[in-house]
């Protein structure tokens, strides 16, 4: 590890606790631990969204699988994007009109009831632990390969920055550290993409023709169809990506984080700007890393392609560059788990505890402490599963998240804001439906086992597909909609309260 | 405000949600949302699946759209283009619809005329 990487890396920490240090005077109530009060403006909130959004998988993932798969690889760009098109039109509002802190508390306004509640916490917590493990792993090996630390301690490293920043800084520190980390990142970005280009002399066709003879795929590189040959695979892929970012907790959280749903909608535009851009990019940056690194570098550094971009900014800026990139990807790491760390601990301890459990019949104080007691809880247990999935192969809990988000979170949220007569059990049967048909599928795809022991376990697949959105979401809407109707339960009135609440954002 | 205005009509109203559901300004305004965002969604939504359907079932986008870049790159960089060009309408319409709801909400419950 040389001089500038160390350089930049104590930066970063410098950086974040200073925020942090910040923060935590400002941190003296739920709401400010929950949501910073909801103060936050609509374009910090975009890039804070954006920073929560934007993980490492994202950033590094897609520019290696870019470099390596051409075209394949940008298939993930796409849904990313198109899926802030999905929260706009359909959730964002009234999401922020209906809910106070989680995504539990926007379906209860509609149901009061505890078992609603406790399974939209649980969905929360298993969507926020694994999407959680897949990034600490993948940031002890990356920052292994950064920085030259130890998998166990850069594991833990992340591990005791996320839970300093939530628990001192709560969601205004979690914020901050997004909002600095989206400028970093999309800085890096646009440097590297503006060197990549002056290498073309900007001229975006050529690019293109030296890119069918840059790799050992030839013309093939700029088609479709190199690394996504299932086609039903391909199409189950891209629901989860359109379909889970409307249901993924620690996104749905941040619009809990401004004040009314007009500034939801403005802190989404922001974000599907940068969003855009920065996925736009990501297609400079892998043929860069295919033209300028190579194929065979790439792979030697890291066999999924995620080194692609570090290894781009070392040969076009040198050293700086590298340094620069290294420290961006693991402020980019910092601040996703961050946001995972909060999702988790506020389904625990404000939906779990104080209104299951305490039935709310909990102080301020006393909701603050189950906060931070939870964070750390979440934390630990996190950082422990990472420690030893080491070995494994975990890169598909990602899109696991997604699937799950969208198959047991997105049915209920839509249903809950736009379905007349769904009821209780309606909200309980479509969410467990769709967590449990998403986990099992999984349990049983070939990402999990294997006969060559690429997987998990050894054995015979015995479902096909490697992610289950294209069964698991149509079950997650057909759970729903069956547990409603088998319910006689039916409240015309509650609906249109919901209904005034949402659109207007009314409240008495 | 509670129960600042009464409504003459039969119907017992018990809150100020249902005064503000029941009234034709407001189910117009649902009615206007539902026409503007479901033929939207289903819009993005068929234009973002036909990329992975094409791709996958045919190889229709891989003919040249300028030079080398194929048109497999054209669709996928126009879902980009589209998403902003939707966000910007999306934006627009419902700047309307917020002077509407604004409208309601005063008309029915903070003391403005009754319809």
């Amino acid at each position: 590890m040389n001089g500038t990487v160390i350089t930049f890396f104590l930066l970063i920490v410098a950086l974040t606790l200073y925020i942090t240090y910040w923060a935590a005077k400002k941190t003296t109530s739920t709401g400010e631990f929950y949501t910073a009060g909801g103060g936050l403006t609509g374009w910090q909130n975009g890039l804070a969204i954006a920073g929560d959004y934007l993980s490492a998988a994202s950033f590094l993932g897609i520019a290696g699988a870019i470099a390596l798969f051409g075209f394949d690889g940008f298939f993930y760009s796409i849904g990313f994007l198109i899926a802030y098109l999905v929260v706009m039109f359909l959730v964002a509002e009234p999401l922020r009109n209906l809910g106070r802190y989680t995504l539990a508390d926007m379906i209860n306004s509609r149901f009061d009831a505890r078992k609603v509640r406790g399974t939209a916490a649980l969905s929360t917590i298993v969507i926020s632990i694994f999407y959680m493990i897949a990034q600490l792993v993948g940031s002890g090996a990356l920052i292994q390969l950064l920085f030259g630390i130890n998998y166990v301690y850069a594991v833990l490293i992340v591990g005791v920055m996320m839970t300093i920043y939530v628990l001192f800084g709560g969601m205004t520190a979690t914020s901050w550290v997004q909002i600095v980390k989206a400028v970093l990142l999309m800085i890096g970005m646009v440097i590297i993409a503006f060197l990549v280009l002056l290498k073309y002399n900007f001229n975006i066709a050529f690019m293109f023709t030296e890119m069918k003879s840059a790799t050992s795929h030839g013309v093939a590189y700029l088609q479709p169809g190199l690394k996504y040959t299932n086609p039903l695979g391909t199409i189950s892929l891209m629901i989860a990506l359109v379909f889970g970012t409307a249901g993924l907790p620690h996104i749905l959280m941040r619009f809990f984080t401004v004040k009314d749903a007009k500034t939801a909608r403005s802190s989404v535009v922001t974000a599907t700007w940068i969003i855009g851009v920065f996925y736009i990019l990501t297609i400079f940056l892998g043929f860069g890393a295919a033209a300028f690194v190579g194929e065979q570098t790439i792979i030697a550094a890291n066999p999924a392609g995620n080194m692609a971009a570090p290894l781009l900014a070392e040969a076009l800026g040198g050293d700086i560059l590298f340094a620069f990139v290294s420290a961006v990807s693991f402020a980019t790491i910092l601040a996703v788990v961050a946001g995972l760390v909060l999702a988790g601990a506020s389904a625990f301890a404000h939906d779990i505890y104080g209104q299951v459990i305490k039935k709310g019949q909990i102080s301020d104080r006393q909701q603050m402490l189950a906060a931070r007691y939870a964070s750390i809880g979440v934390a630990i247990f996190s950082i422990i599963l990472a420690l030893f999935a080491q070995k494994m192969n975990v890169a598909f809990l990602v899109s696991l998240a997604f699937c799950t988000a969208a198959s047991a979170n997105l049915p209920v949220i839509l249903y809950t804001i736009y379905w007349k007569r769904f009821n209780t059990s309606g909200a309980v049967t479509g969410m467990l439906t769709g967590l449990i048909t998403s986990l099992v599928l999984v349990a049983v795809s070939p990402n999990v086992l294997a006969p060559d022991g690429s997987a998990i376990f050894i054995g015979h697949a015995l479902f096909p597909l490697e992610n289950p959105a294209i069964i698991s979401v149509p079950l997650g809407f057909l759970g729903g909609l069956i547990g409603t109707i088998l319910s006689k339960e039916y409240n015309e009135q509650k609906f249109a309260e919901v209904k005034v609440k949402a659109t207007t954002g009314y409240r008495e | 405000m509670g129960n600042a205005v009464t409504k003459d009509s039969n119907v017992p109203l018990k809150s100020n949600y249902d005064r503000v559901a029941h009234s034709s300004k407001f189910k117009q305004l649902i009615h206007e949302r539902k026409v503007f965002i479901i033929p939207l969604t289903i819009f993005f939504l068929v234009f973002y699946f036909t990329l992975p359907i094409l791709t996958s079932y045919s190889t229709v986008l891989n003919k040249s759209a300028f030079g080398d870049i194929s048109w497999a790159w054209i669709f996928a960089v126009a879902q980009f283009i589209m998403t902003w060009v939707l966000c910007v309408v999306y934006v627009k319409k419902f700047a309307k619809f917020d002077k509407q709801a604004d409208e309601i909400i005063k008309e029915q419950l903070e003391g403005g005329e009754q319809e």
